[in-house]
């Protein structure tokens, strides 16, 4: 009986986040068709895509392997920048090619390329912890929306040529097709579809796919190695657990997904640039409010942190130039509450009583 | 046969000779103490054997093979678990959860088999809930299961340190003080827990422990350690009746 009660509490978890996500998205769906969603909100929905991926893969790191990374959008500016160069360098290439083979190549591409950068960061901070990790991790998330702020690429001749030198390439045919031009990033990028419900689908499609991988790396063997090493590093080690092995891992893993974000981001704008406020620390910490907000550790919380940080600054346009400010003190209100073993003891007893609640339904259910 | 040998085992913290020309030798199946005064290097040996320090000078064998000096991961995965003196839990997860991290070693399947579900996934999460479930219920831990492992009572916190140790299936387990902190009860408890260990599971445990109950309840053999150095070594009503062990105990 309460071996079959184990193994169902995680399970039964997932149902519930992934259940959610769907019951949203088909009333969102119904809204699109009915017109009853105004512009403004529509143009909100792949956005919150993004972020939910975002916020659920910095949470694999921040959360589950419990260490602080100021460079998460660092590797979204990764998959931005190289899925929007494989689908414009396949548009020229092979104008033919499908759109259903163009987009998903831009994805996987997009997100590998963002996995490398993920590996190489995670081998630069092997032996790092704590304050010296955040550092790196920020540093390494400058580097990387630099690099492309001076990266050039044009198709010419049918040959791929690039410059890295803050300057274009030189000796370029008349008949050269520009693709990246430094500061100014790509433009015209396709959208995934000119319909905005399709589009809303194709995201969510791809989110609920992200949610899910993540939930169940989370449950599983792998996610128990990782989440020990983030409980008790030693004691991880003394059981035998490859802590370097599983940090490596996640960083990699997050920095994939990461970079998925960073392909829908460019795809939904059409036109990116690399720049501070975009793919920045700024941003890094952006997403880092939506981990933090939502209770570290907790992908349901990630999800709704980033839905709810997505829309309510443009509900609350008034208040968007105090908007840093407010997620300043949100966040040190987080921060002490957190650390506040009285108020994180109520907190505690007031969930036990919800939970509590639930099962004595569902105990009455089982009674009838 | 010797489970495990160590021969002139030294460390040197700066000026301290922590432990100093230590020598142990315990055979398989044995119930084996190690007892000292506080300070006595009693945890620092503990540390040599399982790799968290690099011995100054000597050398440890496990089953005949030389394991002197190999990372902690390795020397797990050779045959040597552990407990902490300052429970050293994974607090956020389960109780469960703890014990099945435990096994990461013994029952395996890949990260592509996590990540998408594969059947092996789902084979390795049943046997692992078997196995776990049946290690927690050794010690009566079972009905915890689903606790947050860091709201677990102290004494049953000890013993499911244990409990992620045998996990790991060793051939020898080390227990640092296990019964600190524990009531008379919880304390006589945990010598049958410990004796069930050994008999069932074929297990050879060394163990630390200031309570003369406890190591004059269960332990075979003895070893004194006082200052690093080795003050007496033998069977343990023996050793407990050395002048030299009462006098280091007792003081002057
Ligand atoms: N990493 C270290 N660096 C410096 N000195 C250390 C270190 N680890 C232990 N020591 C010293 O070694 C000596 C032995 O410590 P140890 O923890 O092994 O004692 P113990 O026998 O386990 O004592 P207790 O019964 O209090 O647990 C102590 O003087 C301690 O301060
Ligand atoms: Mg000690």
């Amino acid at each position: 009986m309460s071996k079959l009660k184990t193994m169902r509490q995680s399970t039964r978890k997932k149902c519930f986040i992934l259940l959610g996500m769907l019951i949203a998205f088909g009333i969102f769906e119904i809204l699109i068709a009915t017109n009853t969603l105004s512009n403004q909100m529509q143009n909100l929905l792949v956005p919150m895509c993004y972020n939910i991926i975002l916020a659920v893969s910095l949470n694999l790191v921040v959360g589950i392997l419990g260490e602080l990374s100021l460079g998460h959008a660092g590797f979204m500016c990764v998959g931005a920048f190289v899925g929007a160069f494989v689908s414009k360098v396949l548009g020229v290439l092979y104008p033919d090619l499908s759109k259903w083979i163009v987009f998903p190549l831009a994805f996987l591409i997009g997100g590998l390329v963002a996995a490398i950068f993920g590996l190489l960061v995670g081998f630069t901070i092997l032996r790092l912890k704590g304050d010296y990790l955040a550092i790196v991790t920020l540093a390494a998330g400058e580097i990387i929306w630099n690099i492309f702020s001076v990266t050039y690429a044009a198709v010419d001749n049918g040959k791929i040529r690039f410059s890295l030198g803050g300057t274009n390439i030189k000796g370029l045919s008349p008949s050269a097709k520009q693709i990246a031009t430094g500061a100014q990033g790509i433009s015209g990028i396709d959208p995934l579809s000119s319909n905005a419900g399709v589009r809303f689908a194709i995201a969510f499609a791809i989110t609920f796919v992200v949610v899910w991988l993540v939930l169940n790396f989370i449950h599983s063997r792998t996610g128990r190695a990782v989440q020990s090493y983030r409980d008790n590093r030693i004691a991880a080690e003394s059981i035998g657990i490859n802590i370097t092995k599983y940090r490596l891992i996640t960083i990699v893993l997050s920095a994939f997904l990461a970079g998925i974000a960073g392909v829908l981001y460019s795809h939904e704008l059409g036109v990116i640039s690399a720049k501070q406020e975009v793919f920045g620390y700024v941003m890094s910490i952006n997403i880092l409010v939506f981990v933090v907000l939502g209770g570290m550790g907790s992908t349901l919380g990630s999800i709704i942190a980033a839905v709810l940080l997505t829309v309510l600054p443009e509900w609350l346009r008034v208040l968007n130039d105090y908007r840093m400010l407010i997620y300043a003190v949100v966040l040190i209100g987080v921060m002490l509450i957190n650390n506040n073993p009285t108020i994180s003891s109520y907190v505690d007893a007031f969930k036990n009583k919800v939970k509590s609640l639930f099962k004595r339904k569902n105990k009455a259910k089982e009674a009838q | 046969m010797n489970v495990l040998e160590v021969k002139d085992l030294s460390i040197q913290f700066g000026g301290l000779r922590a432990v100093d020309n230590f020598n142990m030798t315990i055979k398989k199946g044995q119930l084996y103490g190690l007892i000292g005064p506080n300070g006595a290097g009693k945890t620092t040996v503990f540390n040599m054997l399982t790799g968290v320090y690099k011995p100054t000078e000597g050398h440890i064998f496990l089953d005949g093979e030389e394991i002197t000096g190999k990372p902690t991961i390795k020397i797990n995965q050779m045959g040597i678990a552990r407990t902490f003196q300052n429970i050293r839990l994974f607090g956020d997860m389960s109780v469960l959860n703890n014990v099945k991290a435990g096994l990461h070693n013994q029952i395996k399947c890949s990260l592509w088999s996590n990540l998408f579900r594969l059947p092996s996934n789902f084979k390795v999460e049943r046997e692992m809930n078997k196995k776990a479930m049946s290690l927690l219920e050794v010690f009566g831990l079972d009905k915890f299961a689903n606790h947050k492992a860091k709201n677990l009572p102290y004494g049953e916190q000890r013993k499911l340190e244990i409990a992620r140790a045998l996990a790991t299936n060793p051939k020898l387990l080390l227990l640092d003080e296990p019964a600190a902190g524990m009531n008379p009860n919880e304390t006589a408890e945990l010598m049958e827990n410990i004796r069930f260990i050994r008999d069932n599971f074929d297990m050879t445990i060394l163990l630390i422990e200031h309570d003369m109950r406890l190591v004059s309840g269960i332990c075979e053999e003895l070893t004194v350690l006082n200052f690093g150095s080795v003050l007496a070594q033998g069977e343990t009503s023996e050793v407990l009746n050395n002048p030299e062990v009462v006098k280091a105990y007792l003081g002057d």
